[in-house]
């Protein structure tokens, strides 16, 4: 396969800055009822070869700020009012939709949770593949489908030659996801973004599946953006990790930190949820509550309604996001108390 | 926990897979269930953990009698509820009850939360006199955690956690002995688990209910189950309590299974050991010969093609005083040191 040129200033950049860098993003929704905000503000960035998990619940806007970078947000109802998404060094929220074109599918490309509805029914798999050659490097048809056999080939699909002209509903939802990863790697893109990839698959497919990304992560040293609800998931393949609360990042750090002693309520609360051999038999820890509304995101800290240990100030002023060391960050006015226990 | 309150035997479901449009002939059999026994004993909870496919909700189905068993029994003290219908089945299904996976489809959006629960009153006006229902309603919803005011609203003003509350209270509602809950809490957000979880162990204690378990994620069918089933393809393989289980699987199956589950503890990923199964789970309308297992297994044999090992404790362990003396389906079952699920 070909690796595509890197030339110019573009190359200069990729020296200094972070393959990507999300800045201060804020993503609206314009809806009947109201403005929603779905994200207010976050910031992370990701380097070649390393893989962020951006975990959260249902509305934490850990999708959106996904579809934000991707540029495949359905503006209007969208907005995006505020905020830079750099890659290698350029914005591209400044860019042309001709230039963001380029970039989506060569240098970013997305997987998406259920590949059933993301793949088209009434094409066949090997025409879907040889799409992405077709369309971004002008193959032929002849040689796009050798590039697709060798594709389905790469993620492990069994009798990839014969399988080529099949479609979507005679594979298994495993072997679905997998060419749903073929098409993402087909282009050899800088940075895959994952949401939530495998939580339709049961356990064994999932290990098979997550297995199978992070080595061609590896081998291609490509960054990941995994987006998830699952722990579990998160412990096993991230480097570093960003919590998502009604569209802010509560806390960020490495993967190993944040387990041993989580410096936000709500990541303590989400570790202390889990069932744990231990308190068999006990109750299990629950954050009281429940998500919040979008349209009515409380004042101060949105999670203060929720919070065990809320006080005054977390009910007025919106707590920064406050480094915590080099290389991790809470935004809890207590994450000191927090992180003590 | 002596007494069985629900005995399983032999339970097969196939689905008959027909062709033509005029002259209809059946060509094969998804065979679904494919002879389970098991016990479920009063005032316990029985998880029962399995991939999709693998014949876990038709169980439940089966079960409540919602659909025809093609042969076998489920002995509700005493009584064969496969053979019952009309007055008879009933009678029984007022003490078996159901909670379903999807709070957003199992609740009619046409009914008020009063309506819905209060529903179960209609079918068995015994338990609740007319004039009384609106208080037992308000009752039920006090119980699982919800304001009685809400009596009036309908289901779309409520989340999804609060929905499984409602679906719980319609399970509640004619004090069943029996709860066959399936995946009650997969559809919900990580946070909001907890909250049901805990509820439902404060209703089992609280009215003496047995629960069968139906869920794929394995950590919280151990925090809630005595004992576990483990199905694959419409076979049991492995059945025991929670530690024999957990701890000392002897199924290569659910040894698999249990490596599989991510662990929620980054530093235990260097020093595990994961057991990737390949392939997919084969159609169940076409299941291997022999054990179902044998075409993913890493330790099948020719014996395994040729006989299907049965459930039972496994010969080297009997009489062994160990928690590996459990019942396993596996010719060559032995035990295997595997990071469970925590």
């Amino acid at each position: 396969m070909t690796i595509l040129e890197k030339t110019g200033p573009e190359a200069a950049d990729a020296a200094t800055a972070p393959l990507l860098e999300v800045r201060d993003l804020h993503v609206e929704f314009h809806t009947r009822d109201g403005v929603a905000k779905a994200v207010n503000g976050v910031n992370y960035s990701v380097n070649a070869g390393e893989t962020l998990a951006v975990l959260g619940e249902s509305g934490s806007g850990k999708s959106v700020t996904a579809q934000a970078i991707m540029g495949i947000l359905d503006m209007p109802p969208g907005r995006i009012p505020q905020g830079e998404i750099f890659f290698r060094g350029q914005d591209m929220l400044k860019m042309s939709a001709e230039e963001r074109r380029k970039i989506r599918g060569q240098k970013i490309a997305m997987i998406f949770q259920d590949a059933l509805s993301a793949l088209n029914p009434v094409l066949s798999v090997g025409y879907q593949l040889g799409e992405m050659f077709r369309v971004h490097q002008g193959m032929s048809k002849k040689d796009a489908k050798v590039k697709a056999i060798e594709l389905m080939d790469r993620v492990r699909i069994p009798a990839a030659k014969e399988r080529v002209g099949d479609y979507p509903h005679q594979f298994s939802g495993g072997m679905r996801q997998r060419i749903m990863i073929a098409m993402a790697m087909a282009l050899e893109p800088d940075l895959i973004i994952a949401d939530e990839p495998t939580t339709a698959l049961d356990v064994t497919v999932q290990a098979q599946v997550m297995d199978l990304l992070a080595e061609l992560q590896r081998e291609m040293n490509m960054g990941l953006i995994l987006i998830t609800h699952d722990l579990g998931v998160v412990a096993d393949v991230a480097d570093k990790i960003a919590v998502m609360y009604a569209g802010r990042i509560v806390e960020t750090a490495p993967v190993h930190e944040i387990y041993k002693a989580p410096a936000h309520p709500y990541t303590k609360g989400l570790l202390e949820s889990i069932p744990r051999l231990d308190l068999k038999g006990q109750e299990l820890y629950a954050i009281k509550g429940l998500p919040p509304n979008l349209l009515r995101i409380p004042s101060g800290c949105a999670f203060n309604p929720r919070c065990p240990a809320a006080k005054d100030v977390c009910r007025t002023d919106v707590p920064p996001l406050a480094a915590v060391s080099d290389t991790r960050a809470s935004a809890c006015h207590f994450w000191k108390e927090t992180l003590d226990g | 926990m002596a007494e069985a309150i629900l005995e399983v035997r032999d339970l097969v479901k196939h689905f008959p897979l027909t062709q033509g449009i005029v002259v209809k002939k059946q060509i094969g059999a998804v065979k679904a269930v494919d002879g389970i026994s098991f016990d479920l004993y009063r005032g316990e909870t029985l998880g029962i953990v399995g991939e999709s496919g693998c014949g876990k909700s038709t169980v439940a189905k089966l079960l409540m009698n919602l659909e025809r068993a093609t042969s076998g029994q489920v002995l509700y003290k005493g009584e064969d509820i496969t053979r019952l219908s009309g007055r008879a089945l009933k009678a029984v299904r007022r003490n078996i009850q159901m909670v379903f996976q999807d709070p957003y489809t199992s609740l009619n959006p046409r009914m008020t939360v009063g309506d819905i629960i209060g529903e179960p009153f209609e079918i068995h006006p015994e338990v609740a006199p007319k004039g009384d229902r609106r208080k037992k309603v308000q009752e039920l919803l006090d119980v699982v955690g919800l304001n009685p005011e809400y009596i009036n609203r309908y289901p779309h003003q409520f989340s999804g956690g609060q929905r499984q509350r409602i679906g719980i209270a319609r399970g509640l509602a004619l004090n069943p002995e029996i709860i066959i809950c399936d995946e009650p809490v997969s559809a919900l957000d990580v946070s909001v688990q907890a909250q049901v979880i805990n509820l439902m162990g404060r209703l089992q204690k609280e009215f003496d209910l047995s629960y069968m378990f139906i869920a794929h994620d394995l950590s919280i069918v151990r925090h809630i189950s005595d004992r576990v089933g483990v199905m694959y393809l419409g076979k049991m393989v492995e059945i025991g309590d929670d530690e024999q289980i957990y701890e000392h699987p002897t199924h290569p199956y659910t040894q698999a299974l249990l490596s599989a589950v991510p662990v929620p503890d980054p530093e235990s990923r260097e020093h595990r050991e994961r057991i990737i199964l390949t392939g997919d789970v084969p159609s169940p309308a076409n299941p291997p010969s022999g054990c179902r297992f044998r075409t993913r297994c890493w330790k099948a044999q020719d014996k395994c093609a040729t006989e299907a090992p049965l459930l039972a404790v496994p010969e080297r362990f009997k009489g062994v005083d160990s928690p590996a003396a459990h019942e396993s389906a596996c010719h060559f079952a032995e035990e295997k040191d595997v990071v469970g699920a925590a």
